[in-house]
């Protein structure tokens, strides 16, 4: 696993190469291999130093997430936890203590305990590769760098410059990550083991600064008035943004303000400490295996019938608005031409310069460069010809919600295309296999639902029609795949997933306004719950007339099979009473002069009641209704898998990202006991809380989703 | 339970608390010293006999460290049999180092004891002696620490005191402080602070700033939006007070406590004690209470403590005839005096700390004196004086004329 190459000069090549794996990590082999390495170079007189590198495209990838996952959910005792969770720490003490010089020779992407690695070396080279990441990726999952990596860095470079890459897991390239100070020298990638050779000749020295008497961090250790300073205002700012539903920035901070005070080998032992409290928190395995296991997972096309690949090369896209535009841009970015049709040259050409400026505003920002502007531009063709679609190998259209012109559109690009494009249909609520119906080759229509604003949003809602093929399925995917979003696959109810399940946040903030809660109380409960907005504030951007008048088509639609919805009389109420519209038509239930604030008239509409809730009690009933809503499309088979909807729920529209997603959330709380709550709750507050057959049923066989 | 009574109450102008300043070229401990040699050469007994000195100091490191109060006693010639200790409640810690000198004269513990406190902000300034409230991330986050402006923001803010009720207020304390010392109705307690040679370098309150007006005060930029806004304290108050949809920032320099040096003694003894060195009582000490309070809003304490102390005394607010309530920020007295339901006529009459200044550990044994004083003056019996304290707390005593 750790091959040891000596040079005639007495220099060590030591290449760590997992066998079976394209990927080094760390793991209970990789790291018993590790510290036998090490024990053999320490013995061997011949050896000057040494230059570790990795046999791998990638340096080292960090810890085997799956590994940690399952210790999170493992319900083992701190006391289990603290061995393995100070093995990497234990290991790397050992190498930067051997006595032997080591340079680490960063061949590729170092990230976590792989930059760990690098960081208990005395010495970083990188090669000047811009697909190269450095950084310490823990926190955006829960956890925190384990291996040391709380206490070296902030020793190399100091306490402000590491919390970004700390807190925030911010990666750098090369080039910024020597600025940063994270490695030594950047060299041409030919050059990196000569390079590395070339330091070890120096010889230097095998002791680390902060194992020399006297050390100071750099930039002010915790006795500077400076650097208090600097943790009151990161302890606020964090707690500010997090409503301690991130317990990994806070563990973070704790090693670095009580690390740093005390030498190497305690500052270690806090980290392990931190490390273990990490570990047996929820929210860590919540996070790993969502957004890490289940996101890869949806990105590497888990849901993907068998079938031959087929990414698109050629895509139309009818409808230049802002959504058609959007997908226009992130597939055009994806290197696809595209054809972006309208009903007129002008409207057509409109969705392009939608493109065109956004573009500019990134070449403002030094985030572009006018030769790839240029590029991505020439790939958008712009058209009112639905000849010019003749070639797609896959359609897109983001018109208008209205079956008829959605029907008209479906027609006129079907007679174009060939008869195995598929035509996928852009819409956020209405069943897939009735607009199939417009269709003369069903099998090839599916439903594809993009997040506004399309270019920004990761994820897409793939919907399965009652006809649509498996092929079909197959080669939308491969067009989400190719555009770098996130797909999860849904089965054809009204609503779909997304939308419906988003809504019921939406929906409880105007009950609670309604039943005569703070206005301001809502919305904070509604930041607290973890939610990226607060359900009025929400409610406003998507617009109050807009969701008044679906509202009112789904009634006329379905009639007395219509769903009640409890925030219909309030959107009548500020629709047609208040005429407040929502944020487009500057009043709704904020109004929006040069500063944002809730509408002085709510009150006189639905009085404040002398009792209020608990921010707590709120932020329950939000997460309750949500995850309701998709435990109950679980029940009704719009999802086939749970990993689906808790992708969906974060990538999709922002659910609390720390519980894992809403299904994550029921199994958190424990199937019994969110059961019991939920009938409470709709004792309480009426019967959208009454728990589906589902978890009634999971809750009595004592199963839960994961 | 022994009675324990007020003999004397004495302390130093309060300087501005910065480079230039009446008192910055002074040690603290030279202010210590200061109060503690007048309050024996006004009152002439044995210093061998005093069970205690106990001070008040809110930053005890650096100059401030050490025991100042043990150094100050030596230092002022005290008999060496004169112990000393230095005690910290923040804001109130000269009053709670008055209290507690009480309370062992009341338990029959003790037959004389000098409280007070000292604090130099113009050397050893606020912040400095740090701990972890503020900067230890578990510590920090958990307790919901923000700092003090901020609390008196969102206390504004919950209450509805405008910025025009808090500037209103502020001039008010000014145009009392000014008719105060236009009266000389601080002769009694002030003592010059002298130098090397005996020249006075301070014999008057030198923070106020005679003529202010609300108006005048409209014009000055509130002291912590940045702060509260910038740095995430005013998510974190609202986090705490989840009704408020946003922190109304009223309080700045003009209508906040003035950063200031000084020193403050009260010299407090058994009725046996002053009858022994022929001196006669000018205050009982009634009761007196601190108690702990939200500390996110932090500044709600003294009324609470306030209804404490009356509780314990059998007394209502009715009972008192006059009210010194710290002028930490404008509002915490406006929120005390709503909370007590209190005439502004009977509060603060010669102005407070917003006109002259707040050196955090004196301020508590300053303001009793001065209620002290006015009792005198006006002929009247019951005082009681309170403050606000930094992590929610407060503090009250009540004292009667003899």
């Amino acid at each position: 696993m750790f091959r040891n190459e000596r040079d005639a000069d007495g220099i060590i090549t030591l290449t760590f190469d997992m066998p079976d794996r394209s990927q080094n990590v760390w793991n209970r082999d990789s790291l018993e291999a590790l510290n036998a390495a090490i024990d053999t170079i320490a013995a061997d007189a011949k050896c000057i130093g040494v230059v570790l590198t990795s046999g791998k495209k990638d340096f080292v990838a960090g810890a085997d997430l799956k590994d940690l996952e399952a210790i999170s959910q493992g319900g083992r005792s701190a006391e289990e936890l603290y061995e393995g969770a100070g093995a990497l720490s234990a290991v790397l003490r050992k190498l930067e203590t051997c006595g032997k010089p080591f340079v680490a020779a960063i061949n590729g992407t170092a990230l976590g305990g792989g930059l760990e690695l690098a960081l208990a070396c005395h010495y970083r080279i990188v090669a000047d590769a811009n697909r190269i990441k450095i950084g310490l990726p823990e926190a955006t999952l829960g956890l925190l760098p384990g291996g040391g990596g709380t206490q070296r860095l902030p020793r190399m470079i100091g306490v402000q410059a590491s919390l970004p890459l700390l807190l925030e897991g911010k990666q750098l390239r090369p080039q910024k990550a020597l600025q940063a100070g994270v490695v030594d020298a950047v060299v041409r990638a030919n050059e990196l083991i000569a390079a590395c050779k070339a330091w070890v000749e120096t010889s230097p020295s095998a002791v680390q600064p902060w194992d020399i008497k006297g050390f100071k961090v750099p930039g002010g250790g915790l006795e500077d008035a400076a650097i208090a300073n600097v943790f009151m205002v990161a302890n606020a700012m964090f707690a500010a943004k997090t409503y301690g539903n991130y317990p990994a920035g806070k563990a973070i901070l704790s090693c670095l303000f009580e690390g740093l005070r005390l030498d190497i080998d305690s500052g270690l032992r806090i980290e392990s400490r931190y490390f273990v409290e990490l570990l047996l928190n929820p929210v860590a395995g919540a996070m790993i295996r969502t957004m890490f296991m289940s996101l890869g997972d949806a990105n590497k096309l888990k849901r993907r019938p068998e079938a031959s690949k087929r990414p698109p090369t050629k895509v139309g896209i009818i409808g230049a608005g802002l959504m058609g535009a959007g997908i226009a841009y992130s597939t055009a970015k994806a290197g696809i031409s595209v054809v972006l049709l309208d009903r007129d040259q002008a409207a057509a050409d409109k969705g392009k310069a939608y493109v065109s400026s956004s573009e500019d505003r990134k070449i403002a920002r030094k985030r572009n460069t006018e030769a790839k502007r240029d590029a991505l531009l020439a790939r958008i063709v712009t058209t009112a010809d639905y000849a010019d679609l003749a070639g797609c190998d896959l359609v897109v259209e983001a018109v208008f919600e209205d079956r008829a012109v959605k029907a008209k559109v479906t027609g006129l690009a079907e007679a174009v295309i060939g008869s195995d494009a598929v035509f996928g249909s852009n819409t956020s609520t209405l069943p897939i296999s009735g607009l199939a119906q417009a269709s003369v080759r069903p099998e090839r229509f599916i439903g594809l639902h993009f997040f506004s604003p399309a270019e920004r949003m990761p994820l897409v809602e793939v919907i399965v029609g009652d006809k649509t093929s498996d092929e079909t399925l197959a080669w939308a995917l491969d067009f989400v795949q190719a555009i770098g979003k996130t797909p999860i696959v849904v089965n054809d109810r009204r609503g779909f997933y997304t939308s419906r399940v988003f809504g019921t946040y939406i929906t409880e903030g105007m009950v609670m306004l309604a039943d005569g809660i703070k206005p301001a109380l809502i919305e904070n409960a509604g930041k607290r719950s973890g939610m990226p907005m607060p359900p009025l504030a929400l409610a406003d951007e998507v617009g109050l007339k807009l969701m008044y008048q679906v509202g009112v088509q789904t009634q006329a639609d379905l009639g007395d099979d219509a769903p009640n919805n409890p925030s219909t009389p309030v959107l009548e109420a500020l629709v047609m009473k208040a005429d407040r519209g929502g944020k487009r038509t500057g009043a709704g239930f904020y109004d929006y002069g040069d500063d944002r604030r809730l509408w002085s008239g709510l009150g006189a509409l639905y009085p404040v009641s002398a009792q209020q809730p608990t921010a707590p009690d709120l932020v329950e009933r939000f997460l309750y209704t949500q995850a309701l809503e998709a435990a109950r499309c679980m029940d009704l088979g719009v999802l086939n898998a749970a990993e689906d909807a808790d992708v969906g729920a974060i990538m999709g529209w922002g659910f609390a990202p720390y519980t894992g997603g809403p299904l994550s959330y029921i199994d958190g709380i424990g199937l019994q006991v969110f059961v019991d709550r939920a009938d409470a709750l709709a004792r309480a507050h009426g019967p959208r809380f009454e728990p589906p057959g589902l978890l009634r049923t999971m809750a009595a066989e004592g199963r839960s989703f994961y | 339970m022994s009675e324990c009574y007020i003999y004397d109450a004495v302390r130093t102008p309060r300087g501005r608390g910065k480079a230039g300043g009446g008192l910055n070229t002074v040690a603290p401990i030279d202010l210590a010293r200061t109060v503690l040699e007048a309050v024996r050469d006004r009152n002439g007994f044995d210093t061998a006999e005093v069970d205690d000195v106990i001070l008040g100091c809110v930053e005890p490191v650096k100059e401030q460290g050490g025991n100042i109060a043990r150094i100050a006693a030596l230092y002022a010639g005290y008999d060496l049999l004169a112990p000393g200790m230095q005690v910290n409640r923040f804001c109130a810690s000269g009053l709670v180092a008055t209290n507690l000198a009480a309370a062992r004269i009341m338990a029959g513990q003790d037959d004389c004891v000098i409280g007070g406190g000292v604090e130099s902000m113009s050397r050893v300034p606020m912040g400095s002696s740090r701990g972890p409230w503020a900067t230890d991330p578990q510590v920090a986050t958990s307790t919901h620490f923000i700092p003090q402006g901020i609390s008196a923001d969102l206390l504004a803010t919950l209450f509805g005191y405008s910025r025009r009720d808090c500037d209103t207020f502020a001039a008010l304390s000014q145009d009392r402080a000014a008719a105060a010392w236009e009266a000389k109705r601080f002769a009694k307690s002030i003592v010059p602070v002298k130098d090397n040679n005996g020249v006075n370098l301070l014999d008057r309150d030198e923070h106020m700033r005679p003529g202010t007006t609300a108006d005048s005060l409209a014009k000055l930029r509130a002291s912590f939006t940045k702060l509260g806004q910038n740095y995430g304290f005013d998510d974190l108050a609202i986090q705490v007070y989840p009704e408020v949809e946003r922190i109304d920032h009223v309080h700045h320099a003009g209508n906040s406590s003035g950063i200031v040096d000084g020193a403050a003694a009260i010299l407090l003894g058994s009725k046996e004690w002053g009858e022994r060195n022929g001196l006669k009582p000018r205050a009982k000490m009634i009761s007196f209470a601190s108690i702990g309070s939200e500390p996110t809003l932090m500044l709600s304490g003294p009324a609470d403590a306030a209804i404490k102390t009356l509780k314990r005394a059998g007394m209502s607010a009715s009972d008192i005839d006059l009210w010194e309530i710290n002028e930490a920020f404008a509002a915490v007295v406006l929120r005390f005096i709503d909370v007590l339901e209190l005439n502004t006529d009977v509060v603060n009459v010669n102005g407070g700390a917003i006109a002259m200044g707040h050196p955090l550990g004196a301020t508590g044994a300053m303001i009793l004196g001065t209620v002290l004083d006015e009792l005198e003056r006006r002929d009247l019996s019951t005082g009681l004086a309170a403050l606000c304290v930094g992590a929610g707390m407060g503090t009250a005593t009540i004292i009667e004329r003899c």
